[in-house]
């Protein structure tokens, strides 16, 4: 067996540490434990992102780890943690399969990333391609997320970290989208993130709750 | 007959003799972690003296089924410590059994168990027996997902192998390994009777598991099954320091330096992990039983994800 260079182990053990937190999340129940496992995962990417950029001399991309530090890891969880104290929901989510039926579909999802992402990765020249199917894996996980849950702010998350999964697959695919897209891409997250922040209240205004299938229900009297 | 041999034969039956202390320490540590001054490391073994010195009383009814469990039960694990490298990968038996044969092993003093309990007929024994096999059906592919993931990294299912080859693979990362070592915990507290899943000092019927099995056994009976629970997480132990710190186990090509050294090392790293063990157990919370099939699920699909993420990344 071929033993492989430092930087690619540790770009693979931050990928794995990517699925590791994604999988965590599918299976956490409590909602303030998902911002922080949000906060870990976002702390993986932007370490993984600065291997990446030392290996292979790509200088843009440290200024994407840089901003997913400031962003993911950072502001997003904090506005999260608010978001919760004020909106007074610390209880545990409610999700709509049990979890471990959600962590089986998670692992066939896994797999499925993963072959998909082998004919890929193998016409792609860059040092961190072997984990593209993880990223690919991480954004069919979150989107697993945001399908088996009820509350809002945990769909929320789920969305997140589906951004974090598309960016980790740029890096590992293309060392990166350029700058101005990835500035555009964190600047529509935050926003989006604000104006969720807001809808939140709305709804639970509405509805004295965050459960979404509230909306389902909607009428014109 | 060179020194090395030697030594393998003695490797199993200083674990027999030394699973009881590995309890005691971990009873310590948890006693210090809850500032209690504990009962001292050598407890089990008054207990198993104090056992031994007792008669057994066996109930009416009960079938030679009853009687012969504990034997076999420590047969089992007695044999799965010489299938274990502790210290030097020369266990007398570590060449005829792989890693697959150890989880079946496992699995006949689980089967023997679980029939004895069931046997006298009480309510709690078949509670109990019942737990403990749906315990068991949820951890052992768990554990089998564990070693397949050591075994794909090493080229063989003998554990002598997968000890010497990830010992002398130096410094390098693999994400796998991480993820079946996360796993193997789970499965350890979970097959062990510790803390998450079942609490070994309860005096709760009602949550046992495995206590609730040996609730009718006295005397020497007990205390076989009492020291065969204790080789059964001495092995366990010895298990996960073999395939995941396997570094100062004597390999095949050790000399007698090495071997002198070997002895300690392992020691240290049992104490080490024995330590661990308590704090794990004194930081969490049991669980309820019906959250017992999302933990070993979850320890499952770790385990799975180790071998998905050892094809995807380490070949």
């Amino acid at each position: 067996m071929t033993t492989l260079p430092l930087s690619s182990q540790l770009i693979n053990l931050g990928a794995a540490v990517l699925l590791l937190t994604s999988f965590a999340m599918l299976s956490q129940r409590r909602i303030v434990s998902l911002v922080n496992l949000f906060a870990i995962q976002g702390a993986a990417l932007s370490a993984s992102t600065a291997i990446v950029a030392y290996t292979s001399g790509q200088h843009h991309l440290y200024y994407s780890a840089a901003l997913s530090v400031a962003l993911k890891m950072l502001l997003l969880p904090w506005i999260l943690h608010r978001l919760i104290r004020r909106l007074n929901v610390r209880w545990d989510t409610e999700p709509l399969i049990n979890i471990p039926t959600t962590m089986l579909v998670g692992i066939v999802l896994v797999v499925f990333a993963f072959g998909l992402a082998q004919p890929i990765s193998q016409m792609s020249t860059t040092i961190a391609r072997s984990t593209l199917g993880i990223a690919l894996a991480v954004v069919m996980l979150s989107f697993l997320m945001m399908i088996t849950r009820r509350k809002a702010i945990s769909q929320i998350v789920g969305f997140l970290a589906m951004e974090n999964g598309l960016f980790f697959a740029a890096t590992s695919a293309t060392y990166g989208m350029p700058m101005v897209v990835e500035l555009g891409v964190a600047l529509d997250v935050l926003i989006g993130m604000v104006i969720l922040g807001v809808f939140f209240f709305q709804i639970r205004e509405q509805f004295d709750s965050l459960d979404l299938q509230h909306l389902e229900q909607l009428r014109e009297d | 007959m060179s020194a090395g041999s030697v030594i393998g034969l003695v490797e199993a039956p200083l674990a027999v003799l030394l699973a009881p202390l590995l309890i005691g320490w971990i009873d310590q540590c948890r006693a210090w972690l809850q500032n209690r001054r504990g009962a001292g490391v050598l407890q089990p073994y008054r207990t198993l003296r104090k056992l031994l010195h007792k008669d057994a009383v066996i109930a009416h009814g009960a079938s030679s089924l009853f009687r012969v469990s504990p034997y076999i039960q420590f047969g089992a694990m007695a044999m799965a410590a010489a299938i274990i490298p502790v210290f030097s990968v020369r266990a007398p038996l570590g060449v005829a059994a792989d890693t697959i044969a150890l989880v079946g092993v496992f699995a006949l003093a689980r089967v023997f168990m679980a029939l004895a309990a069931m046997d006298i007929g009480t309510a709690f024994g078949t509670l109990g027996a019942r737990r403990e096999m749906l315990v068991g059906f949820l951890s052992e592919p768990a554990l089998l997902m564990v070693f397949l993931t050591a075994s794909l990294i090493s080229q063989s299912t003998l554990l002598p192998t997968i000890v010497d080859v990830l010992g002398q693979i130096h410094l390098t990362i693999f994400p796998s390994l991480a993820f079946a070592a996360i796993a193997f915990v789970m499965v350890l507290l979970a097959e062990n009777a510790r803390i998450p899943i079942d609490n070994p000092s309860t005096h709760l019927e009602l949550t046992m598991i495995h206590e609730a099995m040996v609730l009718e056994y006295s005397g020497r009976h007990l205390a076989l099954i009492e020291w065969s629970s204790a080789l059964k997480l001495f092995n366990y132990a010895a298990i996960g320091v073999a395939l995941f710190v396997p570094w100062g186990l004597a390999g095949r090509a050790a000399g007698p330096m090495e071997l002198a050294l070997a002895l300690p090392i392992a020691a240290a790293k049992l104490a080490i992990a024995g330590a661990a063990l308590a704090i794990v157990e004194t930081l969490s919370a049991k669980l309820r039983i019906f959250r017992a099939p999302e933990f070993l699920a979850t320890a499952f699909l770790l385990a799975v994800l180790g071998l998905l993420v050892h094809l995807l990344l380490e070949r």
